[in-house]
């Protein structure tokens, strides 16, 4: 038996159908067995790098078409969001990406940019593939009732 | 799905309630609502985010590029009652240090 169920689901690349997956991801994240906020986090993150395909690989395109794959294990999930248009150059948009600071001058401060970021913060690991397409993987894992991530051993 | 924004104006004081899901189909709507206020000097402009249920980076575009063109007029923008989901939004990108923002209150 396989270790997981893999899920498919094949929309248009349009701006109405985010809220769709989003919908789907937290229906297949409760199955898994997530948190609340966690199946937030899972919103975020999934609806982040679905708008990036809407809002930029296609370029007004009308045809295009993204693709959603995910895994559902027994404590984590692997989602898989791809596109067939153009690939951007995934160290470039790292570089410029980050939250804001304190200091920025008011003027200065980037009005986009951030999806990336919040991908990455609020998934516990993503990569990104650019041949031929853009491919970005991500990954959470459910976590239980903890005591503080930041707890160092306690000594008896 | 929408997102809607009702305005109450009382003296140099606007209140907006918004509502609804904020992702890239529904920010232009927001933003269609937010540049509809016109901003004069001293103007304070505050949104009410608690009936707000979703929000993700093109919502933060919105509020960013909105509080710049207020900061521009010299006019003031808060953002309150923000949920904690919103709240920890605004804090790990960073936001909550540049603007005004208040989580709701805690009973």
């Amino acid at each position: 038996m396989r270790a997981f169920d893999y899920i498919e689901i094949r929309i248009p690349a349009k701006p109405q159908y985010v809220s769709v997956i989003r919908l789907t991801i937290s229906g297949m994240a409760t199955r898994v067995g997530f948190s609340y906020d966690q199946i937030e986090d899972l919103k975020i993150a999934v609806s982040e790098a679905v708008t990036n395909v809407v809002q930029h690989a296609y370029n007004g395109f009308e045809d295009g078409e993204i693709v959603i794959g995910s895994a559902l294990y027994q404590h984590k999930i692997e989602v898989m969001i791809s596109d067939f248009g153009s690939s951007f150059n995934f160290e470039d948009v790292k570089s410029n990406i980050g939250p804001y600071h304190e200091h920025n001058n008011i003027e200065l401060i980037r009005e986009g940019g951030l999806g990336l970021f919040l991908m990455e913060t609020l998934m516990d690991e993503v990569r990104v593939n650019n041949e031929g397409g853009v491919t970005v993987f991500m990954t959470k894992y459910v976590t239980r009732e903890q005591v503080g991530e930041d707890v160092g051993q306690i000594s008896t | 799905m929408n997102v809607s924004v009702q305005f109450r104006k009382d003296g140099d004081i606007i209140q907006g309630f918004v509502e609804g899901e904020l992702d890239t189909y529904t920010a232009s709507m927001l933003r269609e609502e937010l540049d509809s206020i016109q901003l004069l000097e001293g103007l304070s402009i505050e949104l009410d985010l608690s009936n707000v249920s979703y929000m993700d980076s093109t919502g933060l575009g919105v509020f960013v590029a909105f509080y710049k063109k207020v900061m521009k007029q010299n006019a003031n923008l808060k953002l309150v009652a923000l949920s904690s989901r919103l709240t920890r939004l605004f804090e790990i990108t960073g936001l909550s240090e540049l603007m005004e923002v208040e989580s709701v209150k805690k009973v």
